[in-house]
Order: C-alpha cells, then structure tokens, then sequence
C-alpha cells in the first residue's frame, strides 16, 4: 500500500519487460534473439534505456531496481537474478520461470590457506562479514546456527577481507576467478542462483492471454 | 525552526486531496445506501482478543497498548472482524439478512522503505446471512457498480476459491510443514519454488507438481472453468462447480465482462472460505481491494451465519482515478 502509489502504464500497448543491464543483460539479449526478437538497438546502443521491439517494450535497468520495477508495474515483465530475488524477498511479483542461463553460486569466502573464519568464531564468537547481500548472508547464518555481524558494501566486497574490515565475504560467485586474483577462496556454497522471469501481479491476471504467451516463447527461447 | 516528523507511513492530507478522497468516500457510500446497505461505524479501538478470534488475512492486531485495569486494547487492522462481531453481539435473535456498509481507518504495520501506509481507509459492504451463490454474486454486482461510480470502468473483478489448495494438497496427501510452504509458494505465486522443491519437501510426483503449478495458473473467462476440470480431482470439481455457480449468477446481471475467474488467486487467507474476491485497475500495479466470503467468522463470535463482503483501499481508488483520467487526458 503506497501513499503516491504506484502506476503502471496501463495504456494496453506492447508488453514491457524491465532487463538488467549488468551480467544477465547479453543472456537475456540471446534469449530474445531465439525468441525472434531483434535485438540490434539494445546490443548497439548503450545510452538508451527504452527501446521499442517488434511488439514488446525493452526497459533496461540497474540489476537490483528489475524487481521493483515489475513490482510497481512500470514493467509487466522482468529478468532478474535469483540473487537479487532472494535478497528482496518481500517485493510482491510472481517468480514465473527458472530461466536457467546465469548460473552462479552465492557462497561464503574467506582468504585462502587460513582459518580466518574460524578463529574469528571460535575467539571472538562471531565472523564479520562483508557483502553486498545482507538479507540472504544474515538469514543463511542464522539457518546455520553461526554467529556473524554482517557490514553491508556497496561495491569491492573482495577487498574487505585483504584490509582487515572483514574475517569474510558473501558474494556471487561465477567462475572464481576474481575470488583467486584476491586471494580468496570458497568455504562454503550458500545457494545457486539463474536468472528468473517475474511477472507484475496486477499484469498477469489483467493481460493473462499477453502474459502467457509471452512467458511460453520466453520460456521456450532459454530452454533451446 | 524546528521539523516535526511523522512516523513512517503515515501522512497528512491536504485540501485538494482530501476534498478528491471526500468526494470517492460519499460517492460510495450514497451508491451503497442506495443498495440498502447502511452504514454503521465500530469502535476504531477494540479488546485485542476479539481481533484474535477473527484472525483475518493480517494476522493479529499489530499496535496493542494496555487500559487502565490492565486488558490488552487494540487499533483495529480489520473492518470485517468488528462488523462480524457487532452483528453477532447487537442482533443475534434477528433474522437477518443484514445489510451494512462502512468506513473507517485500519491500522497495520509497515515495511521500511516501502511506502506502505500504516494508517489506510478502507470503505467497503458486508453481507451477513445471505448464502452463496446468490450472496456472492449480489457483492460482485454491487461491487462493480461501486467501481463505476468512481470512474474507474475498466476495473476487473478477480474471483477465485479460499478452499481449493488447502483440499488439494490434502487430496495430494501433504500435511503440516510442507502443506504450508507449499501454500506460501501459491500465495506468493513462486511457481519456480514449486517446480523446484515440491518433489523434495512433500514428496509429491512431476505429475501433481505440474498440476499445482498448471491450476495456479488458471485465469480468464468462463472457459478456464472447463479447463480447470480437465485438470480432475474432487477438490477442483467442487471449486469448479461453486465458481461456474457464481459466474452464473453475475452472468444474469450482465457484468460477467468485469469478472475474471482466477484459480491461482490465493489472498493470504484468514477467515476467508469459498469465494475470494481481488480487485484490480489496468492503470495501477496492485489490487485497489479485496473481499470473499467469510462463512465460519460469525460462528466464531457465537452467532454462525453465512457471510461475505469487500473493502475498496480509499488511497488506491484515488490513485487510480487520478491515473485513468491521466490516461484518458493523454489519448
């Protein structure tokens, strides 16, 4: 319940699909141009934010703004991270499909060939720990019965352990190399995370027959 | 000069804003009287236990503060519970049926950063001791009637059953924790949950996974009704059967256009039973109300009667008023 509210465009054009422009944005791209779609203008230009496909509205947006967009139906459609899901797991949008590309792991690291971690535990009773996912790392420890004073990072969660603000980091994990170019490693693997479609609550039931044919298409277009 | 602050998610309402919310407020309830639903008005402060009893779709009453003989008082967060309550107490030797129309503010608790309202008005009908089919489809009547006045002709109805996956799954034999999250996942419509994890936390087959998931997402016209039943079992034969009774009724009344049969609409649940009612706006991204039958909550007050009702949010209506005619000045 919102005192401005909310809007969505509500005109009955196109579909409007928010897309994060950051490492799921050539995944999604590669999707649509198997779902037919031409997707010239967003690959080539990276000033736009909109751009107007052949019968569907591309918004490009920061990663972690996709869900609220969909949310607030300023777009009926989105593709956002799992990651990102999880850490705003009270936005109120449907989870459609596991669109399955993007795949990554959300793991707990620390410096590698120490016990950073454990010391920590074992000496000061808690592991600080940096991340720029504070829900999921605070509510994974505390599924685990671990003790952690999770310090949210905007940016560069690598460095916080190689400086001394952290004994640890929360992360998304894709391949590890950044992790070794730090010398980090993995401790332990929190979940795994794909790109997900999600859907505005109020699009999907209003344009059901839209919404349906679009999540088929898309939904054939990741699987092939 | 100092600032005073508000607490989040409360605000004050300035003069073309609260002469617009006016304006709404007694559009509906004059349509309301002129239905015959008359308005009566509860105490905003109530004893928490009777919030307890009727543990609606918000859960108990969150702002909770002591008298001065020690029993724990209330801010309301439910009109419902207290009209249930009010008929159950002032007339129960009457025959009914009654009749009753209100508004009022509810009071709940807030999300950071979310711009959610602590304090929002809810304006809305009840109709006690009318049964379904007939009852039901009287609200949705009236219930689009109300939508018209206020302008907003596009509004949807959403119409969907309170019982139909809590007797699914107890079809499907799942019970206790699973049962629970499985409902969560429904509520929150994260199919991809489903998909994912039914196999392993109620152990059921790809076959009832992809059923919940197939029924959750069944909306539409009157057709989605044959399709639900393709889908088999007792439990989506009875909701079939209830919705395709409901449908008909407002069929009669020419305004099945305005009505969208939803299997998957799953409101967190509460007293609800049978018939759920959403309302949504093309121009808004969220429902703008809500309602269902509510069979047992006056049992629970001691007095059982069949039930049902439907609040509209006062804000959303206003903002979705203030969108259809930014849309209508645009084209």
């Amino acid at each position: 319940m919102t005192a401005a509210g909310p809007q969505s465009r509500g005109n009955g054009g196109a579909l409007a699909l928010a897309l994060p422009r950051g490492s799921l944005f050539a995944g999604s791209l590669d999707m649509l141009d198997r779902a037919g779609f031409d997707t010239a203008a967003p690959r080539g230009d990276s000033r736009s934010l909109i751009f107007e496909l052949d019968g569907l509205t591309i918004v490009t947006v920061r990663p972690s703004d996709v869900p609220i967009y969909v949310e607030s139906g300023a777009a009926d459609l989105g593709v956002t991270g799992k990651d990102v899901l999880a850490e705003q797991a009270d936005r109120d949008v449907y989870e459609l499909v596991d669109l399955g590309f993007g795949r990554c792991r959300m793991a707990l690291a620390a410096r590698s060939g120490r016990d950073d971690l454990e010391r920590a535990e074992r000496r000061l009773g808690l592991m600080r720990i940096a991340t720029k996912y504070p829900r999921t790392a605070s509510g994974w420890f505390e599924r685990m019965g671990r003790q952690a004073e999770v310090i949210e990072v905007k940016g560069s969660v690598e460095l916080a352990p190689l400086v001394g603000l952290a004994d640890g980091i929360v992360d998304l994990v894709d391949t590890g190399r950044t992790l070794a170019e730090n010398g980090l490693e993995v401790v332990d693997e929190i979940s795994v995370c794909t790109a997900r479609l999600i859907a505005n609550r109020v699009a999907h039931k209003l344009r059901a027959a839209e919404i349906d044919g679009m999540v088929d298409r898309l939904r054939e277009a990741a699987a092939g | 000069m100092t600032s005073q602050p508000l607490p989040t998610g409360t605000r004050d309402v300035l003069a073309e804003e609260m002469r617009e919310l006016r304006a709404i407020e007694s559009e509906l309830l004059g349509l309301f009287a002129a239905r015959g639903y008359a308005e009566v008005a509860t105490p905003t402060i109530e004893y928490l236990d009777a919030f307890a009893r009727g543990a609606g779709p918000e859960g108990t009453a969150a702002y909770r503060f002591l008298d001065e003989s020690g029993s724990v008082l209330a801010l309301r967060n439910d009109m419902t519970v207290p009209i249930a309550r009010l008929v159950a107490r002032r007339h129960a030797g009457e025959p009914g049926p009654f009749r009753l129309a209100y508004s009022g503010s509810v009071f709940r608790q807030v999300r950071p950063q979310r711009g959610q309202l602590r304090e929002m008005r809810q304006i809305g009908v009840e109709l006690i001791g009318d049964e379904a089919p007939a009852g039901t489809a009287e609200l949705i009547e009236v219930l689009v009637a109300a939508l018209d006045a206020v302008g907003l002709n596009r509004a949807v109805v959403g119409l969907g059953d309170a019982d139909l996956f809590g007797q699914l799954l107890t079809e499907l034999g799942v019970e206790g924790g699973p049962r629970e999250r499985i409902l969560d996942c429904l509520a929150s419509h994260d199919l991809v949950a489903i998909e994912a994890e039914a196999g392993d936390i109620a152990d059921l087959s790809d076959d009832e996974r992809s059923l919940i998931v197939a029924l959750s997402d069944l909306r539409g016209g009157p057709e989605v009704l044959e399709r639900a039943r393709a889908l088999g079992g007792p439990a989506i034969e009875r909701a079939s059967a209830n919705l395709a009774d409901t449908l008909e009724a407002v069929e009669a009344a020419g305004i099945a256009d305005r009505v969208q049969v939803d299997f998957g609409l799953l409101r967190d649940l509460g007293y609800y039973t049978g018939a759920i009612l959403e309302v949504y706006d093309p121009a808004v991204g969220e429902a703008i109300g809500g309602g269902g039958r509510y069979d047992e909550l006056l049992g629970r007050f001691g007095s059982p009667r069949p039930a049902a009702g439907f609040a509209l949010f006062l804000e959303r209506v206003h903002v979705a008023q203030a969108a259809e005619q930014a849309l209508r000045e645009r084209s």
